[in-house]
């Protein structure tokens, strides 16, 4: 049953990644991209990771990729060319390039037997359990992401104000 | 219970279909696109080994992830639209002033 | 197990019902509710088989029959699919909000114990953080499907406004888990057991107000309604909707007005508490219990927390033929220059008096 679960989800997020990468239509690419993230958070569920799945939809789906559709609306006009390279060199490096990289990771894993998951705290994947690391032994860390958040609202600012017309 | 490989070979395949589309893609903004759905596949396995191993850890890790991937779209959106305004030009290929 | 999935199916059905009969209701009160508070009669020419004596309910019933037999009308240079995708993504995540407000206590039927609350969740409030930021796509693709400059205008404004407004929801929100030390809903309105003393208005007084205004805003009513303003951007993002997506849109306005009334009711309204009874029947203030049978219990658990959502809807109702609309800028300033500060300095306070009680 968990089984059936995960094969349909991966069915689809596989659909959606190639929508994401092959679709003309930048909106459209954007669409793909907002359910893969709403289907990862649904994997993340099945993962007991209730936290993170419920962060995934509102800092991913619902900030990230509101900001790329604005982006995409206000300025994403098609030009001249297609939406592809147009090298057929370069489409098969990358064809065999990303082909070779998911086989190799698949052959890995194949053969290298993992121990079944060890059972975590009862209160695996709830927000006391990751709060109690993240604030005491991860403090640094989090400390230095929101300096870093901070650099980077001053700096998309100043880059997308722009000139001030003299 | 679905045995944590999977999942890892789900995030190996949709990390390898976000690298072919920053290769093959000419719009800046469709690239950007697929360098999130590469994130978005090392999260899926951050996750799957944080349920295998049954620590927090890497829901910890995931979160920086999704900071860094928050911080990284604003600024690359904001270089995104200066270059646009600049240049008049969403693609790749026609922004490549600093090549040889 | 499919026992208990047909008891969680009925109760959503059960609460998918409510919602949108209140929805409904509450469109009808707005007409005459303005028409009270504008000094006029309102709308009171529909009638039925040309039976007119009912006057209101009549109008109630004209509405939306109205919208649902109304023409769609597609404007021909628009993208069909996401036309047709943005008034489900605006309303389906408001409905599905209300699978984690608690509407009562514990239902004891036949052996079974079950909780009055569609689902219990792990993450608790901030699934309707999820539900929030979901929402925004209705707007932004509701703008950009219509073709049009106008609305394209108004749905990028309309969810930059959403997004500004979330924070301040958020921080609203934190301070309230701080307090109760929970995120779960349903533990939040057992902890306020106890009379209106122990609710907790009386303890956050300033998440209250901050948790209204973003509200408020978050649905794009009066007075944040520039996105959607009747008098300057004609509909704004839905002027291209007409028949049962316009009735989609219109509909999403009233359910996130029920989804605020139901979040203040649940954290700081005590929800489903009612003054002095217990789960065995009415305390006396002298001692002693006045029983009642557990049914009559849990059915006035419900009605008051219905109570509570219908004087909160109501409520904003009255603020929105009230106040005047606020201009963009204004609005944009004061969800970042005063709701955001605000809120913070609530979580601290609130912060430093936990640690200091403890």
């Amino acid at each position: 049953m968990a089984l059936a679960v995960f094969g349909v989800l991966a069915t689809l997020l596989l659909v959606g990644a190639l929508t994401v990468v092959l679709h003309p239509d930048s909106v459209y690419s954007a669409l793909a991209l907002i359910g893969v993230m709403a289907l990862l958070a649904v994997v993340f569920v099945t993962l007991e990771a209730h936290l993170i799945a419920a962060l995934q939809i509102i800092v991913y789906a619902g900030a990230i990729m509101v900001l790329f559709l604005f982006v995409i609306m206000l300025i994403g006009r098609p030009g001249s060319g297609g939406p592809f390279a147009s090298s057929r060199i370069l489409w098969a490096a990358s064809g065999l390039g990303a082909g070779g990289l998911a086989i190799g990771v698949g052959t890995m894993v194949a053969k290298s037997a993992l121990a079944p998951p060890e059972a975590g705290r009862p209160e695996f994947g709830t927000t006391t359990a990751v709060a109690r690391e993240l604030f005491t032994t991860y403090l640094l860390p989090f400390e230095l992401t929101s300096v870093l958040l901070l650099i980077a609202v001053v700096g998309a600012v100043v880059l997308a104000k722009g000139r001030p017309r003299a | 219970m679905v045995p944590t490989g999977y999942y890892v070979i789900l995030a190996a395949a949709l990390f390898a279909v976000g690298a072919l589309g920053v290769l093959i893609r000419r719009n800046l903004i469709v690239i950007f696109m697929a360098i999130e759905l590469m994130l978005n596949a090392v999260n899926l396995a951050f996750v799957a080994f944080a349920r295998q191993l049954g620590s927090s850890d890497g829901h910890v890790f995931v979160l920086f992830v999704m900071t860094v991937a928050a911080a990284e779209a604003a600024v690359g959106l904001a270089i995104i639209i200066a270059v646009v305004r600049n240049r008049e030009s969403i693609f790749a290929d026609q922004n490549a002033l600093l090549r040889w | 197990m499919g026992l208990e999935f047909a008891i969680t199916a009925a109760k959503a059905v059960v609460v998918v019902l409510m919602v949108l009969s209140l929805a409904g209701l509450l469109g009808w009160v707005e007409r005459k509710g303005s028409a009270l508070i504008q000094d006029r009669i309102g709308a009171n020419r529909a009638s039925v088989f040309g039976f007119a004596g009912l006057g209101l309910v009549n109008t109630m019933v004209a509405d939306p029959i109205k919208f649902l037999t109304k023409e769609d009308v597609v404007p021909a240079s628009v993208d069909r699919r996401l036309h047709l995708l943005a008034p489900c993504i605006n309303l389906f995540p408001a409905l599905i909000t209300f699978a984690v407000i608690p509407f009562g206590d514990m239902l004891r039927i036949g052996g079974r114990e079950i909780p009055l609350q569609v689902a219990q969740l792990d993450i608790g409030v901030l699934y309707v953080l999820v539900m929030a930021s979901v929402g925004v796509y209705g707007v932004v693709l509701g703008g950009w499907a219509s073709n049009n400059p106008w609305s394209l205008l108004g749905g990028l404004r309309g969810s930059a406004q959403m997004i500004s407004y979330e924070i301040a929801m958020g921080l609203a929100l934190i301070s309230a888990i701080l307090f109760y030390g929970t995120v779960d809903l349903q533990a939040m309105v057992r902890a306020q057991a106890g009379g209106p003393l122990a609710w907790g208005f009386v303890y956050q007084p300033v998440s209250l107000l901050l948790l209204l205004t973003a509200g408020i805003a978050e649905s794009k009513r009066v007075p944040f309604d520039l996105p959607e303003s009747e008098s300057e951007l004609v509909s704004g993002y839905f002027t291209e909707y007409s028949g049962v997506k316009h009735l989609m849109f219109f509909m999403t306005d009233f359910v996130e007005v029920i989804i605020v009334s139901g979040l203040i009711a649940t954290i700081f309204l005590g929800g489903w508490q009612v003054p002095y009874l217990e789960a065995q029947g009415f305390a006396r203030p002298g001692g002693g219990i006045v029983p009642l049978p557990h049914l009559v219990v849990s059915l006035l658990q419900v009605a008051a927390f219905t109570v509570k959502v219908v004087i909160l809807c109501w409520l904003q109702i009255v603020i929105r033929w009230t106040l005047p609309r606020f201009r963009y800028d204004q609005l944009m300033r004061l969800g970042w220059k005063g709701l955001v500060p605000l809120g913070l300095a609530n979580v601290m306070v609130t912060a430093l008096a936990v640690v200091g009680i403890e």
